[in-house]
């Protein structure tokens, strides 16, 4: 450390180059930090849903409802723990613009297996449950349109009607968040017998559910408690689909396809591009001052320290530009949230990106310190001073 | 002056050689930004074409009023009669029918190509009257499918995406299997994406009686649209929306092209910046390894205005060639590929070609030359202003 002032005047030597860049590689990072975001966004966060959870919809097209008597054969089958099914409605508020994901659903199953992704307090728990009309709602969506607790909002169906054609009052009994990081806090989610109400018994489907959810004791059965499930089911004319919910999250994001990788693999080339620039340029600062490296062995600096000395030089560089970058990406990213305003509600950084980045910054300054260095260290004190 | 500026600016151009590799590293920056701006955004592009061929200016869409997709649209059949009868509707030259196509809009699970994953594919149900309608639709392989019998035909770009679905292939889904006979092309539009077969085999599949969700319509004149409209309205019986066709298919992607562009805006910007920055350094070690040359000039009387100039042009020139580079790649790596997405708006798979238009083109040239010109602003800047004796004494 004793020579710290040499590096830190070399580096203040062309301070306009440094300057920029610093820059460069501050923007490099800052790109990088939206890249990870569009990764987990596009992944529609494959972590988060539930291993332990199957999900069973109709083999032919999940817009093909399924009867609700499967839900107690469902839970007569050995391993099974809980069971709770789900419409999708396809609400929105006011404009047909205002969409929101919006599902019917059973209240008390439903918050007893989704109650990590949809956390409410207790009191509101027990209004949503009781309340024929109620619904409740995520945070997102209820600072969006000004939602409050108490509050009756009409929601329009753009599948459902109701026979008068006017939109369904829901009473907002709660408002949901989540712990889990890019949880999608936009959904609203209301009681089923509703929405029953309003469908004519002859249309054939009324008490019939788009998807069945299940929770299993011992998650590594999934496979054979589906199969079994879906044997049950079998020639009947609603055959079932069953898989784990990560499977079918695994399939969305596979609908919504190489579009999110392809815009992955560009931006990741265009990011390398310029690293390949600010690696370039300190490399050139480095190669500038052979001459200078040789007066320093020539004074009795060993090879070793003069290799740590620029490595400390590019180092430094880089870090200052590479991790202001991704801290500005990640309190940006945090802060803003989703850009396309509930499209892409996994739009977050999360933390093992971090962590690479920050190896990625390490490794720009090493590399680009390295070999320059390297080159000078070993070259003969003479050759070297003779170079211009 | 101005022969000063040539001068100069000869000198600088012709010096370029011998500069290759930073050179180089600056050409490259741009080049791969222009590369990913334009590459983005012909995704936008891509769809929209597909979705600017699938509006036949003749044709309107009838759906149920609220329903912002034949996905999420019901019509009863006999509200379909009613709106068969309405004024304004073509009238078929043989029969005198009107040419109106009722169809159901429906999704089936079966695997995709590229991950073997299901997908959501589109199948749509239709009448005799749907050919008629729908007039630039031609089978180009096998043959069509016949009425009352499990038989389908696929969109040619449903056909390259998903599996099996050639000619002759079997399919099974559910209870009930299907033949595929033939292949349809479609103008490019989105209908290539669809699978079609008899509505009156499909409404028993997907228990919907005999209800339909949409109707096609072919107008009578290009301006009987606001006469069909209102009268479909007006009309007690139904409560429907009609739209052109073209304003339907525009709305279709919204979401999908939102996304698109707001992801490929931040990306472009923030892009263009960190290559901004890129020019700056790699102008500035120009400028720099020349200092004694510049210097040179300017003792021996050269003005500093064509000083910076030239190191302008030697900018723009560069980021002309990084652009046009990054504009080449872009256009053959990604002109034409094509590949399926998920449709958020009517939750099915639309398969399209990426599209690298000219108008996308001269937007990243332009762009190129921006980052070009602002980023040798400041060495050009700072190259004029250096002290004569000073520079010439330095190494």
């Amino acid at each position: 450390m004793k020579f710290f002032p040499i590096v830190w005047r070399n580096l203040l030597r062309r301070k306009f180059r440094t300057f920029f860049t610093m820059g460069a590689i501050f923007f490099a990072f800052l790109l990088f930090g939206v890249l990870m975001a569009i990764r987990t966004a596009f992944g529609m966060n494959i972590e988060m849903a539930g291993q332990g959870r199957l999900m069973m919809i109709d083999k032919v097209s999940i817009i093909n409802p399924l009867p609700a008597s499967y839900e107690g054969q469902i839970r007569q089958v050995a391993g099974v723990t809980d069971v709770t099914h789900s419409n999708w409605f396809g609400g929105y508020y006011q404009d047909v613009r205002n969409q929101f994901a919006t599902f019917a659903v059973d209240p008390e199953s439903w918050l007893r297996i989704y109650a990590k992704e949809f956390e409410l307090p207790e009191d509101q728990k027990k209004a949503f449950i009781a309340d024929r009309t109620g619904a409740i709602v995520g945070i997102d969506t209820a600072r969006k349109y000004g939602f409050k607790v108490g509050q009756r909002v009409p929601i329009q169906g753009t599948i459902y009607r109701r026979p008068d054609g006017g939109p369904w009052e829901f009473t907002i009994d709660g408002i949901y968040d989540s712990k889990i990081k890019g949880a999608d806090k936009t959904n609203l989610v209301f009681n089923y017998q509703f929405l029953r109400e309003t469908i004519p018994e002859q249309s054939g489907f009324r008490d019939r559910y788009n998807w069945y959810v299940f929770t299993i004791a011992d998650p590594d059965r999934a496979p054979e408690i589906a199969a079994k499930i879906d044997a049950m089911f079998a020639n009947s004319p609603s055959e079932t689909k069953t898989n784990t919910e990560k499977a079918f999250v695994s399939d969305w994001a596979k609908q919504v396809g190489d579009i999110g990788s392809i815009m992955m693999w560009i931006v990741a080339m265009a990011m390398f591009t310029i690293l390949l620039v600010a690696g370039n340029t300190m490399a050139q600062a480095i190669r500038e001052r052979i001459n200078e490296l040789a007066v320093l062995k020539t004074l009795g600096f060993s090879e070793g320290r003069i290799l740590w000395m620029v490595l400390l030089e590019s180092t430094l560089i880089a870090c200052v530009g590479g991790l202001l970058g991704l801290g500005l990406s990640y309190a940006l990213i945090t802060l803003s949230g989703d850009p396309t305003h509930g499209l892409l509600p996994a739009f977050y950084f999360p933390t093992p990106a971090v962590v690479a980045g920050i190896g990625l910054v390490l490794a720009l300054g090493i590399g680009s310190g390295f070999l320059p260095a390297w080159q000078a260290s070993r070259l003969r004190i003479v050759d070297a001073l003779r170079r211009n | 002056m101005l022969s000063q500026i040539i001068a100069v600016t000869g000198v600088n151009i012709r010096s370029i050689p011998a500069r290759l590799g930073s050179s180089a590293v600056a050409v490259i920056g741009i080049a791969g930004v222009v590369l990913v701006f334009v590459a983005v955004l012909s995704i936008a592009e891509g769809v929209n074409a597909t979705m600017k061929a699938s509006g036949d200016p003749d044709v309107v869409l009838i759906l149920r009023a609220g329903s912002d997709t034949e996905m999420t649209s019901g019509l009863a059949g006999d509200a379909v009669r009613v709106i068969q009868d309405a004024p304004g509707i073509a009238r078929d030259g043989a029969s005198g029918g009107p040419m109106t196509s009722p169809e159901l809009f429906v999704v089936v699970d079966h695997p995709l190509k590229r991950s073997g994953s299901p997908a959501n594919v589109p199948l749509r149900g239709v009448t005799a009257e749907a050919f008629k309608v729908h007039s630039r639709l031609k089978i180009v392989e096998g043959r069509n499918f016949e009425f009352g019998k499990n038989e389908i035909i696929a969109g040619r770009a449903a056909s390259r995406q998903f599996v099996g679905l050639n000619v002759g292939t079997p399919l099974k889904w559910g209870e009930s299997t299907w033949t595929l006979v033939g292949i349809f092309e479609d103008g490019g539009s989105v209908s290539e994406s669809e699978l079609w077969c008899d509505v009156k085999v499909l409404q028993p599949a997907y228990r919907r009686g005999n209800s339909y969700q949409s109707v096609y319509a072919r107008l009578a004149s290009a301006d009987s649209f606001q006469q069909l409209k209102d009268s479909l309205t007006s009309n007690p019986q139904i409560t429907v929306s009609t739209m052109r066709a073209a304003d339907y298919y525009g709305s279709q992607t919204e979401t999908l092209q939102m996304i698109v562009r707001t992801i490929g805006g931040i990306i472009g910007v923030l892009m263009g910046v960190g290559a901004v920055f890129g020019a700056i350094i790699t102008m500035y070690t120009a400028v720099a390894s020349r200092t004694r040359e510049i210097a040179t000039l300017r003792a021996l009387g050269f003005g500093s205005i064509p000083v910076v100039i030239s190191v302008l042009v030697e900018g723009a020139l560069l980021s002309l060639v990084g652009g046009l580079i990054g504009g080449l790649i872009a256009w053959i790596a990604f002109d034409g590929y094509e590949t399926a997405t998920m449709n958020f708006q009517s939750f099915s798979q639309i398969a399209f070609a990426f599209a690298v238009t000219p108008r996308l083109l001269a937007q990243g040239l332009f762009y190129a030359l921006v980052m070009g010109l602002v980023g040798g602003l400041l060495p050009a800047i700072r190259a004029a202003r250096l002290p004569v004796v000073n520079a010439l004494r330095e190494l």
